[in-house]
């Protein structure tokens, strides 16, 4: 109990003592996590989408595909893509193992089938009287696509923010690939596990208050976007 | 219709967040990319991947050295990946790093025997040890580290072992070697598979024994209710080299910064830094320099 109240006050001690490193560490983790969940986003609502409407040979061996991408172990994840960033991978020549884009992809990885998966059932739960009617009144395919996806907003956000929810809590494959390197790939969850295996327990206790803090001003934001106007 | 709207003005506005940072941080690289020609003429600025052991990382020491390597050689940045040593000598035959500091002798003359790394030299040591519970259920206090290890298995003391292949592992499973035990027999002996700061945490909630280098115990030591029992013997030194990668051998191996690494290890001033760090802190230098 001693050491949470300490944690605490630790964090807001951190915060206020305005600690150049932490800042850094705290932008770098919101830069990555966002820029993962919009490349997910914007990859994986139009595949969803498709894959939700449309009837295609393959589509069910896919859809099981993106289900157990669901389940992907970030571990595992982040195993596949310093294998493939290794200076002997096939992407070698790039070096971008051990820096913030390795761990956008890594993350991307893991959040991108929770996109397609949950935008994808929530278009085939759409009635099919209603998509009928939409065709009968000459709606474009466009038009369609963008009147369902309004229809659908609760669930894509929720798969935005289950998806968001997967790419700030990961830290497996951010140590692999990115290896937690200071002032370039140190980002708040692999701080917190070499702060705990120093045995800095308050220093990672304040690291997480600060993760959790970010974890809920941005699912508070989503969730906001996603409720709005429910009662009209 | 505004529903829509809000969406996709949102998503715009997440949008140009994300481009706004994007471009900050190139720009960042950019004044840090033009700062530095004008003052070495070199254009690029080059990453070096150095693959070390978790105990260089979490004593803290190369958060002194790396700065101040990287003031030294303004067109070098730096990549440190903290791992054990089976790991970061691995990485080095696979040419996945440039350079490696390390600390297990037998490993390293057979990746030197090789041809994988060259330029090996000695850089500092400090010492392992063990500790247990101060209460000491197996008496091994002040024993020569033979006839401890021979009788923590004997009584079946809990005894906790790194069991990833690092420096203090190997070291540990070559003690074992030395008095022809098999300590994975004894029910008290577990592997924790994890680094050195975890396994002292683990041991101390278990109450068991661990073979550990002083400078992550003395890091951990108020956390940890350990106490040291034997220490002292000339077997327990541990001795940390510093070796660059065969660029022969591994054509995208950064040798010209890691060669610069090698002599910044061995240079006096560096060794100077060695010897102080941790003296503040601790009461005792947590490295002893100990060049060739």
């Amino acid at each position: 109990m001693d050491l949470l109240i300490e944690g605490m006050r630790e964090a807001i001690e951190m915060l206020i003592s305005g600690d150049p490193e932490i800042f850094e560490i705290t932008w770098l983790t919101l830069k990555v996590s966002l820029s993962a969940i919009l490349i997910s986003t914007l990859i994986g609502i139009p595949i969803g989408v498709i894959l939700g409407l449309t009837a295609f040979r393959g589509r069910r061996l896919l859809l099981v595909l993106v289900n157990i991408g669901m389940g992907l172990p970030p571990v595992v994840a982040g195993l596949w893509i310093t294998m493939l960033l290794w200076r002997s991978g096939p992407l070698g020549s790039l070096s971008l193992l051990y820096s913030p884009f390795a761990i956008v992809m890594a993350q991307v990885l893991v959040s991108l089938p929770i996109v397609i998966g949950l935008t994808c059932s929530a278009f085939q739960q759409i009635d099919k009287n209603m998509l009928i009617q939409i065709k009968s009144l000459g709606a474009t395919r466009f038009q369609t696509v963008s009147l369902l996806l309004r229809e659908t907003r609760i669930a894509i956000m929720a798969a935005i923010m289950a998806g968001f929810g997967r790419v700030i809590a990961e830290v497996g494959a951010a140590m692999m690939v990115g290896g937690n390197i200071r002032g370039e790939t140190r980002i708040l969850t692999t701080s917190i596990v070499m702060e705990v295996s120093k045995g800095n327990f308050d220093v990672a206790l304040a690291l997480s208050f600060i993760l959790m803090s970010l974890a809920f001003i941005i699912t508070f934001f989503l969730t906001i976007l996603q409720q709005r106007n429910k009662k009209q | 219709m505004k529903l829509n709207k809000i969406f996709t003005v949102s998503l715009l506005a997440v949008f140009l967040f994300m481009m706004s940072a994007c471009s900050n941080s190139t720009n960042g690289t950019n004044e840090k990319n033009q700062a530095k020609p004008d003052e070495t003429n070199t254009a690029e600025v080059k990453d070096l991947i150095l693959t070390t052991t978790t105990s260089t990382q979490d004593s803290g020491l190369l958060d002194v050295l790396i700065p101040m390597f990287e003031e030294e050689q303004k067109n070098t940045n730096v990549k440190t990946i903290a791992v054990g040593t089976g790991q970061a000598l691995e990485m080095g035959v696979k040419g996945e790093a440039d350079v490696l500091l390390v600390h297990a002798p037998d490993a390293e003359e057979e990746i030197v025997n090789s041809g994988d790394a060259i330029n090996r030299k000695r850089v500092m040591y400090n010492d392992y040890i063990i500790v247990g519970p101060s209460a000491d259920p197996a008496g091994i206090k002040g024993m020569e580290v033979k006839a401890a290890f021979k009788q923590l298995f004997d009584k079946d003391a809990v005894f906790i072992s790194r069991g990833d292949d690092s420096g203090t592992h190997k070291k540990e499973l070559g003690i074992w070697k030395s008095i022809e035990i098999t300590p994975a027999d004894n029910k008290g002996y577990a592997e924790t598979g994890q680094g050195m700061g975890n396994t002292l945490q683990i041991a101390a909630e278990k109450q068991g024994y661990v073979l550990t280098d002083r400078a992550t115990y003395l890091a951990q030591k108020d956390n940890v209710d350990l106490d040291i029992l034997v220490e002292g013997d000339d077997d327990l030194l541990n001795i940390y080299h510093v070796m660059q990668v065969n660029h022969e051998k591994h054509d995208k191996v950064n040798s010209e910064g890691a060669e610069a690494f090698v002599q910044f290890m061995i240079a006096d001033k560096t060794q100077k830094v060695i010897e102080e760090f941790g003296k503040e802190d601790f009461g005792e230098s947590l490295f002893v320099p100990y060049t060739e």
